[in-house]
């Protein structure tokens, strides 16, 4: 299959090992990614903070981007910005009266998934460890996105792959589905409030005793790590896609105080 | 029914009276953040009521189907809600009662206060009612000289507190048993000085106030929940019995509603008193519910009136993207979900109506521009949980984010210097416009590692990103965009072939931009 990879502007600018890894998993599958270099952003940020004038040129760069090559799929490694371009961009382009746009920003969003709805949904990856060969001996905690979970209805499948991993330790994390805080312009716009969040996230994450906690979105995932880092937590947060990616020979690198864990042998 | 009304109003006519946020949500938000109790309270009921919810919604296998069928029945009450006034009107009138029209909150106001002095009386019993709160009846008819006595329990002691409702199935969620305990003791009059915080005397010693005054109203008060078109019959939904008094025992029933609460016949209550009980209190059904159509001879109060009260709704009606907001049936399940109110409380909002449906509705009934209601539509991370726990499905999130677009747009031009939000999605939309643009921008990257320094985290900046810093660091950025790493490594001159078995299917050399 000839695979899209739309890496999002947070995941290329600021965590190039996540969209590095979504490749590996990919290649590893005998797929092939391409990239295609017109993509920038979803426009997400602009939306839902009311500016839709200016999230309509980067909506319409990336519905150019995406029907300039041929491809398959494609893919994001983002549960967050794939719910964008499958629900909001056709809605922009409606909002400025681009019927044009709609049809097209449509068509791209039908093409488009989420990196662990394209596994499991259609290439059909159900155990890690045996087909991908990830292996990841630390403890982790995993908090499951709001918009991945609520509009995708993405379910368990992001917990499912990580439970699959060669050596991997998951401890539950309560009120799992609790939104973190973060909300774009939202954590910064109602600072305090999101604030509050975050620290009942945290507070909830170091209580699992996890090393790390896994996600399937950079942004709250940032948003997460920063807060535990500006807590002096040696807790850190880590992509799933990384965690999927890293095998015995070749680990996906650690830069928090992880531990190893000693419960289960390397496959 | 204006004494001033000259010809057509001009539309739209929005809402007025206890809708309005009166400073900013976050400054708002920032001080009731800092009430602890408040939070504990709060904590505490919220997860409570979320999880008994959870628990009855789940008994329903055709829970979604409910959902599903509520928001089919309330869209066509909307798309048909002249006719269906003017119906439930002609038998609502057929069968002795009166239909008083409201524009807005003041006509709704002088409505009720001269039908209560029509009957000499200078004191009122009220069941628990959002629109009333909505429209300040209570503060409006004290200043006509009438007392006005809120006979749910959780009302009753806001009221003795001369205190605010924080939530509107709750309305004292943020007080625990000892606060009630002093306030009691402190308002009440002959209350026994030796009460105790037990729920048991507390509820007691509320029995005892409350009876003198049910049975010495000659006048009650009401709300709605529901008004059926094709009988005229008027709904209240509650659990304490004390509505039950108020609706029976006095002589004269003034009930106020908004004119969105009405269903086209009997039989989709079947649907909504499913609906309804499970989404508020998480019980199967409510203890109380009491239906009457107009007047009955020697049955009930003999002089029942009804105020249908626009305030702000035919405008609300009027928003393609928003109207949905009035399907809302008030049953709380948005505030009980939303990480937001949870935090803050109900007191944050400003408005009768808090939560995230507050924070729609608000804007809707008022105009975007009305006081700081430009405010509350930000006031939601859009984690979706409000839509999910809605029954009658209003996409809150939708809308939270179209009015966010309402507020922007109300401001393009019209301010002499742009925010720094503006400023900043300026930059971002030309940042984000291309790939190109996007490239150039992560050129700078090496930049912010020498910002973050050797502890590799940026713990300060400066303007609106000053919000972010105060709870969170932002980690040094990478050495080089995913964007920088994939050209280099598919810089290969001949193409794909000559990429190597690793990479099959590179792109070209170069990064591809469109044109």
């Amino acid at each position: 299959m000839r695979i899209a990879l739309f890496a999002t502007c947070i995941v290329d600018a600021m965590y190039p090992s996540t969209a590095r890894a979504t490749v590996s998993i990919l290649e590893r599958l005998g797929h092939e990614v391409i990239f295609p270099g017109g993509q920038a952003c979803c426009g997400q940020m602009h939306v839902n903070s009311g500016y839709f004038k200016e999230a309509l040129p980067v909506v319409a760069n990336h519905v150019k981007a995406f029907e300039a090559d041929e491809y398959d799929v494609a893919v994001a490694p983002s549960g967050s910005c794939a719910a964008s371009v499958k629900h909001q961009h056709p809605m922009v382009a409606r909002r400025c009266g681009d019927a044009g746009l709609e049809a097209r920003a449509a068509a791209v969003g039908h093409k488009t998934y989420e990196l662990s709805q394209l596994l499991v949904d259609v290439l059909g990856v159900t155990d890690a460890a045996a087909q991908l060969g990830s292996y990841f001996p630390h403890r982790i905690t995993y908090h499951p996105s709001c918009h991945g979970m609520r509009l995708l209805r993405l379910g368990d499948r992001q917990l499912d792959l990580l439970r699959s991993v060669g050596g991997i330790e998951l401890a539950e994390l309560p009120e799992a589905e609790q939104c973190c805080g973060f909300g774009g312009t939202f954590s910064m716009k109602n600072a305090d409030v999101s604030s509050a969040m975050l620290a009942d996230k945290t507070a909830n994450i170091c209580g699992t005793g996890a090393d790390l906690c896994a996600g399937g979105d950079a942004s709250c995932l940032m948003h997460i790590g920063g807060g535990l880092s500006r807590q002096g937590s040696g807790v850190t947060t880590m992509h799933f896609a990384e965690i999927l990616a890293s095998t015995f020979e070749d680990p996906a690198a650690v830069t928090g105080d992880v531990r190893l864990t000693t419960g289960r042998t390397a496959r | 029914m204006s004494g001033t009304f000259l010809g057509m109003p001009s539309l739209p006519v929005f809402g007025i009276g206890n809708l309005h946020e009166h400073e900013p949500f976050p400054k708002a938000a920032h001080r009731e953040l800092g009430n602890t109790q408040l939070r504990a309270n709060l904590g505490h009921a919220t997860r409570t009521i979320r999880d008994k919810r959870l628990a009855v919604v789940s008994e329903l296998p055709d829970w979604e189907e409910l959902r599903d069928a509520g928001r089919a029945v309330k869209e066509s009450v909307m798309a048909r809600l002249p006719e269906l006034l003017e119906q439930f009107e002609a038998n609502f009138t057929a069968r002795g009662g009166t239909i008083h029209w409201a524009r807005d909150a003041g006509e709704a106001n002088r409505i009720v206060a001269s039908l209560i002095r029509e009957q000499g009386a200078d004191e009122v019993v009220k069941v628990k009612s959002m629109a009333t709160q909505e429209i300040g009846l209570n503060e409006y008819l004290e200043e006509q000289g009438i007392a006005a006595f809120e006979t749910d329990l959780a009302e009753l002691i806001v009221q003795l507190d001369h205190d605010k409702p924080s939530h509107i199935l709750v309305p004292a969620i943020h007080k625990n048993r000892t606060q009630v305990r002093d306030i009691f003791l402190r308002e009440m009059e002959g209350v026994d000085p030796e009460l105790t915080n037990e729920p048991a005397r507390l509820a007691a010693a509320a029995r005892a106030h409350l009876r003198r005054k049910f049975l010495s109203a000659k006048v009650a008060v009401s709300g709605a929940n529901f008004a059926l078109a094709d009988s005229g019959t008027l709904a209240v939904v509650e659990s304490e019995g004390n509505g039950r008094m108020c609706l029976t025992l006095p002589e004269t029933l003034i009930t106020v509603m908004g004119v969105e609460k009405l269903l086209p016949a009997w039989e989709d209550l079947e649907v909504f008193m499913q609906l309804l009980p499970r989404s508020s209190t998480g019980e199967r059904m409510n203890p109380y519910t009491s239906l009457w159509t107009g007047v009955t001879p020697d049955d009930g109060p003999q002089n029942v009136h009804l105020v249908l009260l626009d305030n702000g709704r035919s405008a609300a009606l009027a928003d393609e993207m928003g109207r949905s907001a009035l399907h809302c049936i008030r049953c709380s399940a948005c505030m009980n979900v939303c990480p937001v109110y949870e935090r803050t409380g109900g007191h944050a909002y400003g408005s009768t109506y808090p939560g995230p449906i507050g924070a729609i509705l608000s804007p809707l009934l008022t105009g975007i521009t009305a006081e700081e209601n430009n405010s509350l539509p930000y006031a939601s991370s859009l984690c979706g949980a409000c839509y999910d726990a809605c029954p009658v499905k209003i996409n809150i999130p939708d809308i939270l984010v179209h009015l966010r677009g309402e507020d922007v747009d109300s401001k393009r031009g019209k301010k002499k210097l742009p925010s720094q939000m503006d400023l900043g999605m300026k930059a971002a939309s030309w940042a984000l416009y291309s790939g190109k643009n996007l490239g150039l921008v992560e050129k700078a990257l090496p930049l912010g590692r020498i910002a973050a320094g050797p502890d590799k985290k940026i713990t300060k900046l400066p303007g609106i990103a000053a919000g972010w810093t105060q709870s969170r660091d932002i980690p040094a950025p990478p050495g080089q965009s995913f964007r920088q790493w994939w050209n280099k490594e598919h810089q290969a001159p001949a193409g794909p072939a000559a990429a190597g078995t690793d990479v099959p299917g590179a792109e070209p050399a170069g990064p591809k931009e469109n044109p």
